[in-house]
């Protein structure tokens, strides 16, 4: 008894440990963040409290990325969830000198290249918003109610490819849960998968 | 566009050729060999095992990725980004390709975040089967379109095509062993998972998860595990796995952190172990854990999953009643009746008398119960493989039972005059000397015997407890179950109200005592018909020979007592040889079980198959899987030829047309494991579930947890436990 009641500690605390990710909830309030965009604004979650936030976590050099950008899914997301009054802020958490870094005005580029239309783009070199949201991939999608509840954390869509014949005839998470928001339903599939390339923390 | 990707990620500075593995497959040529594929970060090329095949036989195709240093791709599960690779098959009609067989994979830290996956080769074995009609010597062109991504932090999606001949003849040679080609397929196999899924438990908190295999599945000694959920969603693939061994070095303990969907997904995977210097990677099914957890349980802090929820009261509880309901076993109620008639052919006798019998009677039972429980406990702790019915998987074991009830019968029916204390039959005043209390004694072990193969409805959990338990608590509850199975002979014997409340002897009794020869002959019919299952008909012959050679020298011996005989000790000589040849013919029926073993096997696996009118497949840890997999719903049967409360439930609830059709229009996949000979996939199945015997009948909703039905089933309760009702 003694035994497995030291192995149990032993165990907890070396799980207690653990360098991993927190992990955020949904259908709990969203971790608040700050951040800094392209123009230098700030950013926060609580700020924004009244209107629905859509988190995109991205990183341009990343296929998966590329896929939705050049297909021209993402933007036609993006007008799609502003246009419904929705704050699109996409995250860019690669750190300094790894892939997807990149300077404000870089950002502003890219914005204008690939034809991107958020409300703003948040430059997180520290990682600091990624690892609040436990973002793991690009894109890694996030969509937080009004009230600043989490109600969707997962992939774009469900084809985990990075093929853009495959965006045709995908289910995109992202549009239906804010289709379940605009309807007053709870959201009907609030995790799953996110896919991509790994954030480049 | 994808070379632009390629561009934009490719880094001078740090390029580098694919490590050049041990075995270079460009070291084999020719149409069964695609053309190797060179791409920025991978070396790949499709390999066939052998240039020629035989139509009808299989063969193994590998797609081989030799990868960049310090680059990797994936695992059917990539864990937190990445995707595994994808084959698209082009092959003539009729030729079948398999699934992709993973090798077990590494996790790989990429900053904060986990992947699974491969480094330096990964090499992707396929198995294909071209058919028996395929003309021979005409060529199998196979042609294939793979995608994969390969990542070191950046990602590069990349694909080939590839396309290879197949020579066919009617007979090949066999290809040279030590062929490069023969050892990278070598290599490759050896670094495939182990057949077969063992069956964990999982215990269930908010914030963590504890995954619970049995230490016995594993090689000892082991210096690091870790576990692959095969599912995303499952645990946090980052989080550092601390392992243990618990109770006392029976079970593998692995800290686990759960994943965004939990609660929602599958708990299966991939236990990889290194052990003395091998890896071993092993299939996991914690799915069994599941329906006995109760999350939602008010209270609940650390639900626990599997057979640990049983709180040892409860289990002491079930115990003693499953006790009592033994009593009620159509192969126990005769030798309590015959009890009773000797307790009122005691109508006379003291009351201490009656209490001292009764007292054996209960010591009889109890001692059959603590040497069936320490044996168990011994078994347990040598590892093996057993559940509790084990008495009965031993064909020497039937025949001997068999012959046991064939002579109980022939004495009942008067055809032999027993030692009547053994069965407490004395009808006389000798019962109550001290032999009395011996018949009394061996009365309880016999009844204790006979039942306990008998798995009642409670006795399943109590005895899964037993098992997962320290020493003491389980002999608890193996002896609570002869204490509940003792009781109401016990009562009878002790409260002399209750034994005047019997009826009076009398003539009825003879009459009684003859019906009961019949289940007595039932029982051995039923005995014989197990020893068929388990070892075909050679074995039952034997078995019915030195049953007739047993009661030939049992009559003879009979008649030469009674008559006086001039040579008594021939008559006893006769009976002991008719003995031993009945016991060497027992034996040998045994025996036949090592000789007959797969084709009996095949046999039991299609016996209960053609009585039930059910389709039934055999159930693997394989089949039902990949069932799972497809997403159709499963209903698992486990049984076994001496399980009569399995035979019962097959008849009464499974064999209806209202089943048939519901299984039919819900295309439920329905697995029967036959258990009637030892199946050690079929006791971890078992485990799994916190049992140690059968029958146990789940249902697998589709993409939904498995649900355990009742053990003792009605057609309605079928239909509403498959959600039909």
């Amino acid at each position: 008894m003694l035994r497995s009641i030291a192995t149990a500690a032993l165990l907890s605390i070396a799980v207690a440990a653990g360098p991993a990710l927190a992990a955020p909830e949904a259908g709990k309030p969203a971790p608040d963040f700050s951040g800094t965009d392209t123009a230098g604004k700030t950013w926060s979650l609580a700020e924004l409290k009244g209107t629905p936030v859509i988190l995109e976590w991205t990183n341009h050099d990343c296929p998966y990325v590329v896929k939705h950008y050049d297909a021209g899914n993402m933007r036609a997301l993006q007008q799609e969830a502003t246009g419904a009054g929705y704050t699109w802020l996409s995250v860019i958490s690669s750190a300094p000198g790894k892939q997807g870094h990149v300077s404000a005005a870089q950002a502003d580029a890219l914005t204008k290249s690939r034809d991107a239309a958020p409300s703003a783009v948040l430059l997180d070199e520290d990682g600091s918003i990624g690892k609040a949201y436990a973002a793991r991939t690009t894109p890694h999608m996030f969509v937080i109610d009004k009230e600043g509840v989490l109600v969707y954390m997962g992939g774009i869509d469900d084809k985990a490819t990075t093929d853009k014949a495959d965006i045709d005839g995908a289910e995109n998470y992202v549009r239906l849960a804010m289709a379940d928001l605009a309807a007053g339903n709870p959201v009907g599939q609030a995790v799953t998968r996110p896919y991509g390339c790994s954030v480049k923390y | 566009m994808l070379l632009l990707c390629l561009l934009l990620v490719w880094n001078p500075a740090g390029a580098s050729t694919p490590a050049e593995p041990a075995i270079d497959s460009a070291l084999f040529d020719g149409p069964a060999a695609s053309a190797p594929l060179l791409t920025d970060n991978v070396r790949a090329r499709l390999l066939a095992e052998v240039d020629t095949v035989v139509p009808g036989e299989l063969l193994d195709l590998a797609l081989v990725l030799d990868i960049r240093a310090h680059w990797h791709t994936y695992w059917r599960n990539p864990g937190d980004s990445g995707e595994p690779p994808r084959i698209r098959w082009q092959v003539p009609d009729g030729v079948e390709v398999g699934d992709i067989r993973w090798p077990v994979p590494a996790a790989i830290a990429v900053g904060p975040l986990v992947n699974y996956g491969y480094s330096d080769r990964a090499v992707h074995l396929v198995e294909v089967e071209v058919p028996a009609d395929w003309p021979a010597g005409e060529p199998v062109e196979i042609a294939a379109d793979a995608t994969w991504l390969v990542c070191e932090e950046e990602c590069v999606p990349e694909q080939g095509r590839f396309a290879l001949t197949l020579a066919t003849a009617e007979a090949v040679a066999p290809a040279p062993a030590d062929s490069p080609r023969a050892a990278l397929f070598a290599d490759a196999r050896q670094r495939l998972p182990e057949s077969g899924v063992i069956a964990a438990g999982l215990e269930r908190t908010e914030a963590e998860l504890t995954l619970r295999v049995p230490a016995a599945a594993l090689p000892a000694d082991i210096a690091d595990a870790h576990f692959f959920a095969d599912t995303w969603g499952l645990i946090d693939h980052a989080a550092p796995q601390p392992w243990a061994l618990g109770d006392d070095g029976a079970t593998l303990l692995l800290r686990l952190k759960p994943g965004e969907a939990a609660a929602s997904v599958p708990a299966t995977g991939l236990l990889r172990v290194v052990a003395a210097g091998r890896t071993l990677g092993l299939g996991i099914d914690a799915t069994g854990a599941a329906p006995l957890t109760d999350p939602a349980a008010p209270g609940a802090g650390s639900a626990t999953a599997g057979a640990a929820d049983l709180g040892l009261p409860l289990a002491l509880g079930f115990a003693l009643l499953g006790g009592l309901v033994l009593n009620l076993m159509p192969c126990v109620f005769p030798v309590l009746a015959i009890k009773a008639l000797g307790l009122a052919g005691q109508g006379g006798a003291g009351v201490r008398h009656r209490a001292l019998h009764g007292l054996a009677y209960t010591a009889g039972v109890l001692t059959f119960f603590l040497a069936l429980g320490l044996l168990l406990l011994g078994l347990r702790a040598g590892g093996a493989a057993v559940g509790w019915g084990f008495q009965l998987q031993s064909p020497l074991f039937v025949a001997l039972m068999a012959y046991l009830f064939v002579v109980l019968g022939m004495s009942l029916a008067g055809a032999l005059t027993l030692g009547t204390s053994l069965m407490g039959l004395g009808q006389d005043n000798r019962a109550l000397a001290e032999e009395g209390h011996v018949g009394a004694f061996a009365t309880g072990a016999l009844a204790a015997l006979v039942a306990a193969p008998c798995t009642a409805p409670f006795m399943g959990a109590a005895l899964g407890y037993a098992m997962t338990v320290p020493w003491f608590a389980a002999l608890a509850i193996v002896l609570a179950l002869g204490l509940g199975m003792a009781l109401p002979f016990l009562l009878l014997a002790l409260l002399p109200g209750l034994a005047r409340s019997l009826p009076r002897p009398g003539p009825w009794m003879e009459t009684l005592k003859q019906a009961l020869a019949f289940p007595m002959f039932a029982t051995a019919a039923w005995l014989f018909w197990v020893l068929a299952v388990q070892t075909g008909t050679a074995g039952l012959a034997a078995g019915f020979a030195g049953a007739l050679l047993l009661a030939f020298a049992l009559w003879l011996h009979e008649r030469l007592r009674l008559g006086r005989a001039p040579w008594p000790r021939v008559g006893a000589g006769v009976a002991l040889a008719g003995l031993a040849g009945a016991l060497w013919l027992g034996a040998t029926a045994g025996a036949g079980n090592a000789g007959l073993g797969s084709a009996a096997a095949m046999q039991s696996a299609a016996a209960p198959a053609r009585t039930a009118m059910l389709p039934a497949e055999p159930y693997s840890p394989e089949r039902l899987s990949a069932a799972r997999g497809e997403g159709r719903p499963v209903f698992v049967n486990m049984t076994a030829a001496w399980c009569i409360t399995c035979l019962v439930n097959e008849r009464v609830a499974l064999s209806g047309s209202a089943v048939a059709r519901a299984f039919a229009e819900q295309g439920v996949v329905y697995l029967k494991g036959d258990w009637t000979n030892r199946d050690p996939a079929i006791t971890d199945y078992l485990a799994g579930f916190g049992r140690n015997g059968v029958p146990i009948y789940v249902f697998y909703p589709p993409g939904g947890e498995p649900r355990l039905l009742p053990q003792v089933l009605t057609e309605a309760s079928v239909l509403a436990g498959i959600g039909a009702g």
